[in-house]
Parts: structure tokens; sequence; C-alpha cells
């Protein structure tokens, strides 16, 4: 299972992210542990396991909401260069995760402003880069609405008065209005009924490829993962097991653990 | 006029505390529009009636200044008269309530209408010195935003205001920009303050007693109130002029006159009001000066 290898046939270029030997540990507890894996511009990467099996750790240590132990997350910028996000500067940091980078969370709560208006919170990463502009903010606003399937006439509506699968589209208008370059999603449609789910799973496809962006998506669900990842990475115990090409991996399983978990998934 | 008590120290406060609360004068003058924690003291009057104005007050003022103090622009509220009697009593101050003669002015709620001169200095009573706080709870989240000038969240605020009214409906308390860098609060002072403090030639002091900071503004800084390029910065305006001298530049007041709906606008700034009626002007409900005591 050379994943490198495999990736590089894709795209001649640099990767965007590259990750080695990432590992975090809560105290004497595994969190994750030696995990190495390339993206590519434009490239979806599932990560699946059960629960506890440390993709979340690894999310949040990819994403910087915690402070991996080891390893490097060398990132390639939209200027060309090459640095590890671990030791990078903390205000460069921030930015980076203000522009370049998006975040989506499983909780629409954990990622919204809940007692501002839905346009407002999408222009807020705009206003963060110095956009100054009301006009052009709230004509991109209701632009970014639309494009999530959101009246537009809700624009000026609180979040807190939207329904899930519109506070979880709201976020990821909010997230992508910047056009980040890589986004984490963490089960972005944990917690939507099935209907719901797949819309906003069409969604999602639709706007990253439109946007060329680079996606890393956590998910239980293997469904989720066939229909949006290109490649996949199965976690157990907090180390990766097996990785490859999404239909591979899900057709022809060789790791014990990836087999148990495409056997049980319940066919309908 | 009271005698001054004995048994206090020259302005209640003891030497040590004036010289920590200067340090971190200092270096709030230092840093523009930098909040500066410091051990606020207990004071003999309840959080929230200026008592961080009042250290600051304590710190600078010398035995020659001369004090007036302002509540809503007013020398005779509650407010101002205990705080102006606090320091006739402790530390035996001339005090005035007219604005070119004071050296040292303590404000809540405005910055008088005359302009302040290189001789004097203003000091701000502040409830809530972080402009931030109304969108990030965390104290150690809105630190860190000062300290990377991380600032979009400002204006998503005045982006709200627009959405819902049409226009930036914060009329007091409305955000700044000093000297290019921090974002301050400028305490609950209307707008239409806000240009007054923009290169102001007097140094302005602002102390938060409750929330234990100290912040400055030099005298000629720069301060610009936060906007956008379609809805720039606008003071408040009225249709009418003060009710008693008919002036149309200063900050009015609505005084409710009898319960059949009867109103007059007046100065906020009694002191500008009395001077203006002095010099013979007349407002459209002003008795001839000198007859009425205001």
């Amino acid at each position: 299972m050379n994943l490198v290898a495999t990736a590089a046939v894709l795209d001649d270029d640099p990767p965007l992210l590259s990750v080695r030997g990432l590992g975090k540990s809560y105290g004497g507890a595994l969190g994750c542990r030696a995990v190495s894996f390339d993206l590519w511009p434009g490239e979806v990467l599932g990560i699946v396991g059960e629960s506890g099996s440390g993709k979340s750790t690894l999310l949040n240590c990819l994403s910087g909401q915690v402070a991996a132990d080891a390893g490097e997350i060398l990132y390639r910028d939209r200027m060309g260069a090459t640095a590890d996000f671990l030791t990078l500067p903390e205000p460069k940091r921030r930015a980076l995760l203000r522009g370049e980078w998006g975040l989506v969370h499983q909780n629409p709560r954990d990622g919204l402003r809940l007692r501002v208006s839905a346009g407002a919170n999408i222009g807020e990463r705009l206003m963060a880069q110095g956009a100054r502009h009301y006009g052009d903010i709230r004509a991109e606003a209701t632009g970014w609405l639309s494009r999530v399937e959101i009246d537009t006439a809700r624009t000026d509506d609180l979040p807190i008065r939207f329904s899930g699968g519109m506070q979880q589209r709201l976020q990821i208008a909010r997230t992508l209005v910047t056009g980040p370059r890589l986004v984490f999603m963490d089960e972005p449609t944990g917690g939507l009924d099935v209907s719901v789910q797949a819309r906003l799973l069409d969604l999602i496809r639709g706007l990253v490829d439109e946007l060329g962006a680079a996606c890393v998506i956590v998910t239980h669900d293997l469904a989720v993962a066939r229909l949006l990842a290109h490649r996949l990475m199965v976690m157990k115990g907090g180390e990766v097991v097996e990785a490859g090409l999404t239909d591979q991996v899900l057709d022809d399983p060789h790791h014990p653990y990836t087999q148990l978990l495409v056997s049980s998934v319940l066919q309908v | 006029m009271n005698a001054p008590d004995t048994g206090y120290n020259f302005a209640y406060l003891d030497e040590q505390t004036k010289r920590m609360i200067r340090r971190a004068i200092l270096k709030a003058v230092a840093v523009p529009g930098y909040q500066v924690p410091f051990a606020g003291r207990e004071m003999p009057l309840p959080y929230g009636w200026g008592t961080g104005g009042i250290q600051v007050t304590a710190a600078v003022i010398g035995a020659d200044d001369t004090l007036k103090v302002i509540d809503q622009g007013a020398d005779d509220t509650t407010n101002a008269v205990s705080i102006r009697r606090f320091f006739q009593r402790t530390a035996g101050v001339a005090t005035t309530t007219e604005t070119e003669k004071a050296t040292l002015i303590q404000t809540r709620h405005r910055i008088p209408e005359a302009r302040l001169g290189e001789h004097q200095i203003l000091v701000y009573q502040v409830p809530i010195p972080e402009p931030l706080r109304w969108m990030e709870a965390r104290e150690s989240e809105t630190r860190k935003m000062h300290a990377l000038a991380e600032y979009g969240v400002m204006h998503v605020r005045l982006y709200e205001d627009i959405a819902h009214m049409g226009r930036i409906v914060k009329s007091y308390d409305y955000p700044v920009r000093v000297n290019g860098r921090y974002i301050m609060a400028p305490s609950p002072i209307p707008k239409f303050d806000n240009p007054k403090m923009d290169r102001m030639p007097a140094l302005q002091l602002f102390g938060a007693g409750r929330e234990k900071r100290i912040y400055a503004v030099p005298p000629y800084t720069r301060v610009e109130s936060l906007d956008f390029e379609d809805h720039p910065f606008e003071i408040q305006t009225w249709s009418e002029g003060c009710a008693l001298c008919g002036a149309t530049d200063s900050y009015l007041d609505e005084v409710v006159t009898d319960d059949r709906g009867g109103r007059m606008m007046v100065c906020s700034d009694t002191d500008h009001c009395d001077k203006r009626r002095a010099a013979g002007h007349s407002g459209p409900m002003a008795a001839p000066y000198g007859e009425t005591p205001r």
C-alpha cells in the first residue's frame, strides 16, 4: 500500500499538504500515532474509523485546535512557500486558519455565531480579511446563501432560528466564502436526517469541485466517504491501518479491521 | 465650601498606590489605546459610580490643579457633585464648573463642547473597557485578538446594525481605532463626541474600576471611528437648536416638561449653555439670562 506513489500518479505538482509522523497522546492515553499522508490540490481525503479510533484527534491536530506532540504538517501556501504548520508563529497560524484554511465543525453551533444574522456570519471572514464595503459584503453573503440553497429572504435572520440542516449549510457557506484552499470537515452530515444528508453531500461535492479546494473529511459513515472522498484512510487505535483510493479500499479491503468495517454496513 | 478632611492622605489614595497607578498610566500613554491592567483599589463609592476615573484622577491630581467633574455633561448631577466634593475634602483642590479654567476634568458620558488645550487632562469613567467583549466573551481570546490586531469582528457588529436598521445605529461607546493600531472603547460618550477625541491637544486617560484597566490617548493622537466605505461614520444631528441658548452645534438632551407631550431640547453641556446665554445668545424657550437659575 504505497499511498504516496498512488497519489503522485494523479498529479505531478508537489502536494498541498504533507503530514509526516503526526502523533498526539493525552497523558498516557493514545490519541493518534505516526500518521503520514500527502494531499494534493482539489483532492478529497476521507478518514474513517470507529469511535475512539483517533480520527477526530487527527483532524483537531491538523486544524490547529489541539497541539500535536510529534511530527510535522508541511503546508504549501498560495505563494508557493512550504512551512511546518506546527512551528509556524501563532499570528501566521491564525491568519492561515482565517483565510486559506477552513474548518467545518460537526456541530454547526461550534462554527457559527448564533447571535448575529446569517449574512454577518458569512461576512465575518471577509471582514476579517479587510473587506470594508457593506454592499459588497452583503452581495457576497446573499450569493453564498443561494449557493447553499438557503432562501435569501432569511439573510438577516439569526442562525438559531434555522433548522439543523440549514445551520450546517450556513456553516459551510461561512467557511467557503473566502475561497479556502484546504478545508477540514468533521462529520459534516452527522446528526442530520437522511434526505437532508443526501442534499448536503451533493452540495459539498459540488462546491468542493467548483472551488478546487482540497478537503479532509472525517466520518464514520462509509457511504459519505464513498460519495465524497477520492482517497480513504482507515484508522484504528490511533493508527492508520489502511489507505488508498476509496473504491479500492471499500471494494477490496485488505486489513481485517477494514473488512469488518465494510461488512458491518447495513444493507437496505 | 467644605474644608479638607484630616486623617487622609492627599487625594485619599496612599502614595504607593498612586505610584502604581501612575506606572500604569505611563505605560498606557506609551501604548495608545492598549488596556493596562492595574491593581484597582476599593474606593468609598460603589462600582459603576466612577471608581476607575476617581483612582486615575487621584493619581494625577496636584495641589495646584483646578478640578471640574461632569456627568452627562452637567456639573450639578449627583455623580458629579459627589466626586467633586470627594476631592475638595480629600485633596483640598480648587474646583470649577468652567471648562476653560479647569486643568483636570473628570467626565462620565461626555466630552465638553469647548475645545480642550494642552494644559488640560480629561479623565473618563469607563464601565466596560473591552470593545471586543460583545463578540468574544473570553478574556484570553480578546487579549490575543488585540495583540494580533484581529479586528474583523468589530465590523460584524456594525454590519448587523446596517442589515437590520439600514444604518449604523450604535450611538454611544462607538468603537475607535487609536493611532492606527488598537481598537478602543471610548466609554459611553455619544458618538457625537468621537471626532473631538481625534488629535485632541489634551491628554485623555480612561479608568475602569471594576475591570481594573487603564488606557490612554496621548495629545494629538489619531482617533478614527470604525465604519464602512459605503456607510461612513456620522454623528447625531438635531432639527432644532438648544431651547435655552439656541446652539446648533452642541449635543442636545431631550427634557420632558409636562405630562402632555411637552418637551424641550437643551445642551447637555451645562457650562457651554451658560456661557452662551451669558454672551447674549438665546433660544426659543429661554427666560432672560440671570432671572431663572438653571
